[in-house]
């Protein structure tokens, strides 16, 4: 039940951002300071995310094969790789040290 | 149309991780479609059900995920601008203001291709997104354990591939020029000569943000309940453009005095 709760709170929140965008006034959203919190608030929370799955486990902190995975996933993104091969390899690096380590 | 079809394509592989992540994280079958086919919004959808996969209360990670979906707002403002929809449009086209029809359509030279790109794209992409979710969520049951696949690194690795562009290109306002990878488009534009000494320091913010999100976000692991130390880091938002608000103006008022000295003497 609380998983539908989130999901209809999601579905109503996503789409009423995105219907706002279309229908304000230009005016209210370009201002300087809003575009530039608009701008760095996403990367805030992808920061945050990224870290809280690679490294939370629970309420505890933990380096393990997905640190791995991600550290493939970056060296791929550095190297310019393709978006499907930055996710595969990041798949499938963890999938192997997974498996080596048991 | 081009574009559009080739990012429709890439889209596949996030659409089918998405559908494994999900159905690892304990949401059922009916719930991980209705994910995909009524917010899709991608990022919004692997942070939601990895908030909740992790024991996160309901509210706690419906926020986080709003939170990420708030940049296709300043998509729609410029899509509105480019498109120039009719009202009674505009409540269908909404649904479609993700990342990559926004690239797609303001990278075109004039209002029909812009059209054109964006409904294209949104079309191959809501198409896409839905059935590789489908087929990602069945798959996962035929999987097993997504761990040991190392499925669970999928979504960490689909939001680095996003942010690394966000603080290489500041791209993430304004939709990059082109779509490359999906849901990375535009990932390494050059920035023009220009524009550099200003770009320099609002990507010295960038990163301080990043920096800044992913300390708070894992000082607060042990104390905190899962899903609830995404929203403190977000924090580190305003927080860096206060200090850097702050730092221009004792920088200004620097300059004011020695301006004044120099003229004293």
């Amino acid at each position: 039940m609380g998983a539908w709760i989130a999901i209809a709170v999601t579905v109503a929140g996503c789409y009423a951002v995105k219907l706002l965008g279309l229908s304000v006034p230009a005016a209210v959203l370009e201002r300087p300071l809003v575009r530039r919190l608009a701008a760095l608030v996403p990367i805030a929370a992808l920061a945050a995310l990224i870290a809280l799955q690679t490294f939370a486990d629970g309420r505890t902190l933990v380096v393990d094969a997905r640190a791995a995975g991600l550290a493939a996933a970056a060296v791929a993104l550095l190297l310019r790789a393709p978006f499907l091969v930055t996710v595969a390899a990041a798949v499938a690096v963890t999938a192997a040290v997974r498996a080596l380590t048991g | 149309m081009r574009d559009a079809l080739g990012v429709g394509a890439a889209v596949g592989l996030s659409g089918f991780a998405f559908g494994v992540t999900s159905a690892g994280a304990g949401m059922t079958l009916a719930q991980t479609c209705v994910l995909s086919l009524l917010v899709f919004t991608g990022a919004s959808q692997f942070a939601l059900v990895g908030a909740l996969g992790a024991g996160g209360a309901p509210l706690a990670a419906a926020a986080g995920a709003l939170l990420l979906g708030v940049r296709n707002a300043f998509y729609g403002l410029r899509l509105s601008q480019m498109l120039g929809l009719p009202a009674a449009v505009r409540p269908l086209a909404a649904q479609w203001v993700i990342d990559e029809t926004s690239a797609v359509a303001l990278a075109q030279p004039d209002r029909r291709l812009a059209r054109l790109g964006f409904t294209v794209t949104g079309v191959t992409l809501y198409a896409g997104w839905n059935i590789t979710t489908l087929l990602g969520a069945l798959g996962a049951e035929a999987l097993g354990d997504p761990a040991a696949w190392g499925l669970d690194v999928a979504g960490p690795a689909v939001f680095l591939a996003l942010l690394l562009p966000m603080i290489r290109d500041r791209s993430s306002a304004a939709p990059p020029a082109r779509a490359g990878a999906t849901p990375a488009p535009g990932r390494g534009e050059a920035g023009t000569a220009t524009a550099r000494p200003i770009r320099a320091a609002a990507l010295r913010h960038e990163v301080a943000v990043a920096v800044l999100a992913v300390l708070l976000a894992l000082a607060c692991v042990p104390f905190l309940p899962a899903g609830v130390p995404v929203l403190v880091a977000v924090l580190a938002a305003p927080a860096v453009l206060a200090v850097a608000a702050l730092r221009s103006r004792s920088a200004a008022r620097r300059e004011r005095t020695a301006a004044e000295r120099a003229e004293e003497a």
